[in-house]
This record gives structure tokens, C-alpha cells and sequence, in this order.
């Protein structure tokens, strides 16, 4: 499957249109059509395409197109405006108060980072001062403590753990006295991986969360993850009132429609990207490149901004 | 499993009593299909499938729509498909991107073939994560079989030599190499993979290989880019698809079957070492679908 770029397709949609003053409804159509093949391609979730393809299309209607750009990359401007706008601002940083310890939970399922992300964490919250301490409740997967240990050492960040025979939800609590009689000023919990349709994991976290009233709450998405981005997300949020995402694995080549999907069903900032195995890939979100990379087309978008 | 469920009470919700087979119910459908991650042009294929059949056979009523779909599908996934089977001496080297679950289907797979009377031993092909040498040492023991094993950072051809030498002297059936995650992107570590393959062929050119690559069944369409490179670099045999005790549909196997024709040889269903079935398009197609 040759995939040709969003933009190309608009422009061979808009080259009979060239000149022309204003977009008319079916011109619009026509071009909206590709873009919600273009965002069904990067795996936003189709009921979130659907409506974000209604609202644009109202947007686009009846606007004048700009002396600078062909009715392509006007309608492509205005896609991509609006993408950014749901994706909302740029809030990279924890809103983590006054409170000591200050207390940051992680949460997702299987696989998706969390324990790395644990460890990126403790690296820049080092970085800025702090004093962090990580924290073993994963008392699941094979080997899940020896991991946050290694993780650990290698920022420098000691490692708080019970083992894996005792509650989560007690490991959480004890966690608390450590971090305060060792001079720990924010802690970072690491659990399990779990499904969002495991009644019994799902109780787990919110006792946990009840017993240590994080001040955040994170939850941690692959940014391959493909439709049911959103039923994962809006799960963990309403079980957990979460406060953030991570988006890890934004190394790989994923256009990573996973991002819209989880902000318009959580409206839940995505606080931080992952994207590479190191300890120190932890990057701010950009919602601009985020929107650019979700249509798959970065450069003609500077060549756009140019115009 | 509840992943099923909602698919087939979807498609039952858009069957009402006598509604035809039209365009807007193939658009209902098409909705179905692409939230079940099966992706646009696979699903384009399937529906136009779908509505030849329907007029060659002159069906016109919408509750045949879930037969028609379950065949269409049923033919894609048994397209070409050998069975699988277990030879002796047999390499099976695990691949795929980060966090999907390779480790796990090791200990499931070791423990499954254990179960059918062979001599198993695992290689901890991935010295890189932490603590991932520990994580498939206590599969081993949990499975109660022999494992090879470096020292984190060392360099995992070597690994896998070792464990094809001790395969040899030991009379083992069945090698299974983990390897560390990788995304497909990144050419150093895809290269690492080929590196490893070469050993394998060079060392024991009398086992037969088979490279199973490992999806995680919540992946969207990245995972039918993650299998064509995969593919390219150490021809992968066949595909594990984990995590379907999710409510995602792993419909991109439906895909990626349709696109590159490698057949799925397994699902993992949960956590646990018994979690693992052998895939079969049949039960597959009618689990979702009837
Ligand atoms: N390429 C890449 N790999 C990542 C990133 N974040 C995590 N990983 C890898 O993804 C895999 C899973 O990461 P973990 O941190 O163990 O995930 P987890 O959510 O703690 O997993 P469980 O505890 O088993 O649920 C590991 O191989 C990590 O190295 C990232 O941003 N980029
Ligand atoms: N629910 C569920 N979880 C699974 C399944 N298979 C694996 N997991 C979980 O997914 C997470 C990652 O599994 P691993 O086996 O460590 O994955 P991996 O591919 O070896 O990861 P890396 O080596 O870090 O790339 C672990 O928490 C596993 O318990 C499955 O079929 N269902
Ligand atoms: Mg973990
Ligand atoms: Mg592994």
C-alpha cells in the first residue's frame, strides 16, 4: 500500500479548484473525506473522527481562501488548527504543591512504560532539585521490583519495596513514613500493569489513591495503541479522576491518533512524551507537532507557516 | 470473553428485523470493522467481499450479514495456512517491538511444549532491559526448565550461540531465544536482529527456525508497519497476538494477514503461564462473529 500523504491528496482534490474565492460545501466535502481517512489511518478513535470532522467541517465553510495558499492547504491549515486546539496547550510540568512528600502514581495497562517512566521521572524531578523515591507496588509481573531497583540505580534515586508478598495498598502507605523520615520530598509510585476491565486491579488503584491522595495521578498510554485508546483511557479516568498522561514510544513511527482520541475522551492534559528506552527520553508535549504528525505531514506544514 | 461480545452485539444492534443488506448497512458495518482495528483498506476489501457475495448469491436480508462477514474473514486468516507443528531440533526466536509481551509467551510457550513431552531450554536473548534476564529466570523455574544466560549489557548473538551449543550437548527439542524490544524504526537494532538470525543459521543449520513475532492486540495500525519491517529483517513465520483478554479486537492480524499473508499461531489471553492458546481462524472468526 502506497501511502500517499494527506497533503497530496488534497492538492490533486483542490487542483481543479485553484483560483477559486471561497470553499464551497462540496469542495469541503470532498476534502474531509480524505482527512477522515487520514485520521482513521493514524488510529484516532472513529467516533472521535466523526465528530471532529463535523465540527471542521462547519469551521470551513464560507471561508475566504488566502491570497498565500491553494484551497488544499487552507483546508489543511484549518485541520490542523483545530487539531492543535483539541489537544490543547503545552502543560509540561507536575502539579505537585507543597505537600511532603508530594505523591505521583502511575497507572496503565500491560507494557505501556510505566515503570521506565517511573524511572524518566525521578530523573528530571532530580534534576530540578528534588529529592525523589521510587516506590515497588507492583508485586505482579516477574521480576517487576528487580526492574525499578536497576531503573533506580541508574538515576541515582533509591528504591522504597516490601517485596512481592505484601498489599499494594499497604507498600503505598508505608511508603509515606519512609519518604518523610528519609528526607524524600516526592515520591513516585510504580504499579502493576492492568486491564481496565479488571474489576479487581481497577478497586486496587483507588485504594491506593484513597490511602495516599496522590497529587498526580498519570496514566500511561503506547502511543501505538489503536481504537480502543479510548475505552483504556476513559475507564482508568473514571475509576481514578487520573490528572495526566504520559504518551510513551514516540520513538517508533506511529502517527499516534491515540493522543486525540485520549484527550477528547479524558479532556486530560498529556503531560509528558516518551520517547526512547533511556532514561533521559522524556520529553514535553508538543500539541502543534502532535497535530502534524497525527495528518502525517510535518514539512508541508513549515512550508505553510511560510506562506 | 467480553472483547467478543461487543463486537457481535454491534453487529447484531445494526441487524433489525427486516432490514436489507444496502449501502448504509455496509457503511454500519465498515464502522464496525474499523474499530476493531482492522483498518481501512482491509476493511474496504472485506465489505466489497461482502456485497459481491451477497449479489452472486442473491442475499438480500441483513441477518446474513454476520455469515457472510465471518466468511469473508475465515478465508483471509486461512489463506495458504500450514499447520503448525513441532520438529525436532527446532529454533523459535521471538521478536517484536517493546512491552508487548515476548517474555511472557516464552514462559506460556515453554510451558505448553514441556506439557507435550518435549525438551525445552529458553536463552535470554535480551540483555539490555532491566531485570529482564530476572523477569525470564522466573519463568524458567516457574516452568521448571533449563535456561542460558549473560550478563546484562553483553552481547545477545552470544547468548543465543551459547543456547544453541547447549541445545546440541544437552539433546534439547526446542530452543527458545527472547530478544530485547525493539521498534522496527530503529536500523541499529533491527540490524542486531539480522546479526542474531546469522548466527542461528551458521550454528545450527539442522533446526529448523521459526521467528515468531510478537503483537500486542490493542496496537492500531503501527503494528502492520512493525510486521512489514520484521518481516523484511528476519522473515518472521508466524504471529503471536497477546493481550486479547482486553476489550481491543486485534482485528490488525485481520489486516496484516490480508497485506503480508503471515499466519497468527497464537493468542495470549492473560497473564498466567496457562494463558496461551493455540489460534485457530475457525473458533477465532466464530467467537467474534456467530
Ligand atoms: N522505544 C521506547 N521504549 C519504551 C519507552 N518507554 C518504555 N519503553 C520500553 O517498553 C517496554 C515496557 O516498559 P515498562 O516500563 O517495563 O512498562 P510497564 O508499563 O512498567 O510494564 P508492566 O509493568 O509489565 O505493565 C520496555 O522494553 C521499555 O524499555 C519509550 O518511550 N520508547
Ligand atoms: N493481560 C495480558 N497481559 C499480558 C499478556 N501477555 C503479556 N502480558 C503482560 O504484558 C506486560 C509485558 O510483557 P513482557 O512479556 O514483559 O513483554 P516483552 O515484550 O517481553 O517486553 P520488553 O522485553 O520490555 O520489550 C507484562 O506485564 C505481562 O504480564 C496477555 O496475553 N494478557
Ligand atoms: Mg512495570
Ligand atoms: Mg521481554
Amino acid at each position: 500500500m502506497a501511502f500517499e500523504s494527506l497533503s497530496e491528496r488534497l492538492q490533486e482534490i483542490f487542483k481543479k479548484l485553484r483560483g477559486k474565492g471561497k470553499l464551497t460545501e462540496k469542495d469541503i466535502k470532498e476534502a474531509m473525506r480524505e482527512v477522515k481517512v487520514a485520521l482513521l489511518e493514524a488510529d484516532v478513535n472513529f467516533k472521535v473522527v466523526k465528530d471532529f470532522i463535523n465540527s471542521v467541517t462547519e469551521k470551513a465553510l464560507g471561508q475566504e481562501v488566502m491570497e498565500s495558499l491553494t484551497p488544499g492547504q487552507q483546508v489543511i491549515k484549518i485541520v490542523n488548527d483545530e487539531l492543535i486546539a483539541l489537544m490543547g496547550s503545552t502543560q509540561s510540568r507536575l502539579n505537585i504543591g507543597n505537600k511532603v512528600p508530594a505523591v505521583i502514581m502511575m497507572v496503565g495497562l500491560q507494557g505501556s512504560g510505566k515503570t521506565t517512566a517511573c524511572g524518566k521521572l525521578a530523573n528530571l524531578l532530580k534534576k530540578q532539585g528534588k529529592n525523589p523515591l521510587l516506590v515497588a507496588c507492583d508485586v505482579v509481573r516477574p521480576a517487576a521490583i528487580k526492574q525499578l531497583q536497576v531503573v533506580g540505580a541508574n538515576v541515582n534515586v533509591p528504591v522504597f519495596t516490601m517485596g512481592d508478598k505484601v498489599n499494594p495498598v499497604d507498600i503505598a502507605k508505608a511508603s509515606i513514613d519512609y519518604a518523610r523520615s528519609h528526607n524524600s520530598d516526592v515520591i513516585i509510585i510504580d504499579t502493576a500493569g492492568r486491564l481496565h476491565i479488571d474489576e479487581e486491579l481497577m478497586e486496587e488503584l483507588v485504594n491506593i489513591k484513597k490511602a495516599v491522595q496522590p497529587d498526580e495521578i498519570l496514566l500511561v498510554v503506547d502511543a501505538m495503541t489503536g481504537q480502543d485508546a479510548v475505552n483504556v483511557a476513559s475507564s482508568f479516568n473514571e475509576r481514578l479522576d487520573i490528572t495526566g498522561v504520559i504518551l510513551t514510544k514516540l520513538d517508533g513511527d506511529t502517527r499516534g491518533g491515540a493522543a486525540l482520541s485520549i484527550k477528547a475522551v479524558t479532556q486530560k492534559p498529556i503531560k509528558y512524551v516518551g520517547a526512547g528506552e533511556k532514561l533521559t527520553d522524556l520529553e514535553p508535549f508538543y500539541p502543534d507537532r502532535m497535530a502534524s504528525r497525527i495528518l502525517g505531514m510535518g514539512d508541508v506544514l513549515t512550508l505553510i507557516e511560510k506562506a | 470473553l467480553k472483547t467478543r461480545e461487543n463486537l457481535t452485539s454491534k453487529i447484531d444492534s445494526i441487524v433489525t428485523i427486516g432490514r436489507k443488506i444496502d449501502e448504509e448497512l455496509l457503511e454500519e458495518l465498515e464502522e464496525i470493522l474499523i474499530l476493531a482495528d482492522i483498518g481501512i483498506s482491509t476493511t474496504s476489501k472485506i465489505i466489497e467481499g461482502i456485497r459481491q457475495k451477497a449479489k452472486e448469491r442473491k442475499i438480500y436480508d441483513a441477518s446474513q450479514i454476520k455469515k457472510l462477514l465471518a466468511e469473508e474473514v475465515y478465508e483471509i486468516l486461512q489463506k495458504d495456512v500450514e499447520p503448525f507443528t513441532l520438529t525436532s531440533p527446532m529454533v523459535i526466536l521471538v521478536v517484536g517491538v517493546n512491552g508487548v509481551g515476548k517474555t511472557t509467551t516464552i514462559g506460556k510457550l515453554a510451558y505448553l511444549y514441556k506439557k507435550e513431552g518435549k525438551k525445552v531450554i529458553l536463552a535470554a536473548g535480551d540483555t539490555f532491559r532491566a531485570a529482564a534476564i530476572d523477569q525470564l529466570e522466573i519463568w524458567a523455574e516457574r516452568v521448571n526448565c533449563p535456561i542460558i544466560k549473560h550478563q546484562e549489557g553483553s552481547d545477545p548473538a552470544s547468548v543465543i550461540f551459547d543456547g544453541i551449543q547447549a541445545s546440541k550437548a544437552r539433546g534439547i527439542d526446542i530452543l527458545i531465544c527472547d530478544t530485547a524490544g525493539r521498534l522496527h524504526n530503529k536500523k541499529n537494532l533491527m540490524e542486531e536482529l539480522r546479526k542474531i538470525r546469522k548466527v542461528i543459521d551458521r550454528e545450527y543449520p539442522e533446526a529448523r527456525v521459526e521467528t515468531f513475532l510478537v503483537l500486542d492486540a490493542t496496537t492500531g495500525q503501527n503494528a502492520l508497519q512493525q510486521a512489514k519491517i520484521f518481516k523484511e529483517v528476519s522473515d518472521i513465520t508466524g504471529i503471536v497476538l497477546t493481550k486479547l483478554d482486553g476489550t481491543a479486537k486485534g482485528g490488525i492480524v485481520v489486516a496484516i494477514k490480508s497485506e503480508l499473508n503471515v499466519p497468527i499461531r497464537y493468542i495470549g489471553i492473560g497473564e498466567g503461564i496457562e494463558d496461551l492458546q493455540a489460534f485457530d481462524a475457525k473458533s477465532f472468526v466464530s467467537a467474534i462473529f456467530q
